[in-house]
């Protein structure tokens, strides 16, 4: 029972970081009805700013990490305002091309500026396991869980009491009378890009000290984070954190106990999905299931 | 001066011209009602002024163009347009649309003024933790006012309030809108199919036929012109 517990817990924290790059894909999806591929990329780029901020001028970690997650809402910003903008009113396809571009795009430049070598990352946390319970946790891990569910308590601030977040829910969902209201959708757009970023930032910081930093990096964990977005029902926020921590317990598990099963966990995770959609085609808390009355 | 004024303006959807050469004018604190058959340019009409649509000739609001002003500048000036089908934003409950009709505001009395449009439509302060989806097609009409008002603006452009409504529901609308203008001195321009109704609360009118002004004046003076009693009153 114990090794089971710490096995969910290990699980939830892997999930926590599938769960942070799953919500950058909500609020993409949110606002513009499509999937940004190049989420991932805009990961793992600020990661190595972090890193390289870490390694050069050796500032204290928590301000590298404000300033690349800063750099990220604001180049993410930068590219939907010059990039994106020009394709806002074609087809929903011509905008997944882009983000396609945009992905092969950050990918080289970071092979270009940093090198294919996978790099060790710093975490802050020690991976020193603490003792709760009788459970053993690794402080990383509890940090990872605690970080996950801060940025959603934020976002859900955010979304939820405050007026620039009614404003850009508004605009997503209806931007035509958003605009007789007086409010810009086009900034509110720009400011979903970057907020998506931003939140895409913590997966790659904190999922780089557990894999190796390099370019091809978040190309397994957008994977998850995709599964997870969906099995939570692709437009809502909760939704996606509960489906990146299922998927992180599921793989969890599948490692520990179906040991021969191993190398085929992220196969039979998303063989759970496609089962859970055939029952729930909208997800766990797609459109009309998470709604407040 | 005019608050509003329109001088040749010419607009339409990509190279269909609807509107020719529109001259029309609203004054502070007036009700001003549009009239004309289905497709003559009504709609086109409002959309021009907001900005939604592409337009040419001169539109001025309290003395300045409103030719470069995008939709969203436009209700910043201080014009709020309800548009056809209400806007109803049903995901978001009745008190999210309200603060949103405020959205354009910086001041500190966006409370009290909440209050107040409780105050003309009770209904919604019952309802308004309540989905505005699930409202009926009267309380969505009353929440689309209801949202304009709450912007405080100088100009409401209204387009077919009464549209689906059943006749007492859409004669307390009416009511409604005549005292709003009264008490606030907010300006209305009214589209309506319902000419009886549209001349009865406003002060002046236009009639539209096929993207041109074909009559215009007091509306007590249209309700006893030939061609428009004939065509519109219907008797």
């Amino acid at each position: 029972m114990r090794e089971f517990l710490e096995q969910v817990i290990a699980g939830i924290a892997a999930g926590g970081i599938y769960a942070s790059l799953a919500l950058a894909l909500v609020l993409i999806y949110r606002a513009m009805g499509l999937i940004n591929f190049a989420q991932g990329e805009f990961a793992m780029f600020t990661a190595f700013i972090c890193w390289a901020l870490l390694q050069g001028p050796q500032v204290p970690f928590a301000l590298a990490l404000a300033i690349s997650v800063a750099v990220g809402f604001v180049g993410a910003l930068a590219i939907e305002r010059v990039v994106v903008r020009p394709f806002e009113r074609g087809s929903p396809l011509v905008i997944v091309i882009v983000t396609l571009a945009l992905f092969e795009i950050v990918n080289s430049v970071a092979g270009f500026v940093w090198g294919y070598t996978p790099r060790s990352f710093p975490s802050p946390f020690p991976a020193r396991p603490v003792d709760i319970g009788g459970i053993l946790i690794s402080i990383q891990d509890a940090a990872v869980i605690g970080v996950s569910l801060l940025t959603l308590a934020l976002l859900y601030v955010l979304f939820d009491r405050t007026k620039l977040g009614l404003a850009m829910r508004a605009a997503a969902l209806y931007p035509d009378v958003s605009e007789l209201l007086g409010i810009r959708t086009g900034v509110m757009l720009g400011l979903g890009w970057g907020l998506a970023s931003a939140v895409g930032a913590m997966s790659g910081i904190l999922v780089a000290p557990r894999i190796l930093l390099e370019p091809n990096m978040m190309q397994g964990v957008i994977i998850y984070a995709f599964a997870a977005a969906v099995m939570g029902g692709i437009d809502s926020p909760v939704g996606a954190v509960v489906g990146g921590l299922a998927l992180g317990v599921m793989l969890a598990l599948i490692g520990a106990y179906l040991p021969a099963l191993a190398d085929l966990r992220l196969a039979l995770s998303l063989l759970l999905i496609v089962v859970l959609l055939v029952v729930r085609p909208s997800g766990l808390f797609g459109q009309h299931q998470a709604r407040r009355v | 001066m005019p608050l509003l004024d329109l001088a040749q303006v010419t607009a339409g959807y990509g190279h269909r011209r609807v509107l020719h050469e529109v001259d029309l004018s609203v004054d502070e604190g007036e009700i001003v009602a549009i009239l004309g058959a289905n497709g003559a340019g009504k709609t086109t009409t409002l959309r021009a002024i907001s900005g939604v649509i592409h337009r040419v000739g001169q539109i001025t609001f309290l003395g300045r163009s409103l030719l470069g002003s995008s939709a969203s500048d436009t209700a910043r000036l201080g014009i709020a347009h309800v548009p056809e089908g209400r806007g109803t934003m049903g995901q978001l409950t009745v008190a999210e649309n309200l603060q949103l009709g405020a959205y354009v505001r910086r001041d500190r009395a966006i409370a009290t003024d909440m209050d107040r449009v409780f105050s003309y439509f009770p209904v919604l302060k019952e309802r308004r933790r309540q989905y505005a989806g699930t409202l009926s097609g009267g309380e969505q009409q009353m929440l689309a006012i209801a949202r304009a008002i709450m912007a405080r603006p100088k100009l409401v452009l209204l387009d077919e309030p009464s549209l689906g409504l059943a006749p007492l529901v859409a004669r307390s609308i009416f009511e409604l809108i005549g005292s709003i203008n009264r008490d606030l001195r907010t300006a209305v321009l009214l589209v309506e199919q319902n000419a009886v109704a549209a001349l009865d609360i406003s002060h002046r009118a236009y009639v539209l036929e096929a993207g041109r002004v074909a009559v215009s004046g007091a509306s007590a003076e249209l309700r006893a012109h030939d061609r428009v009693r004939r065509s519109y009153l219907g008797y």
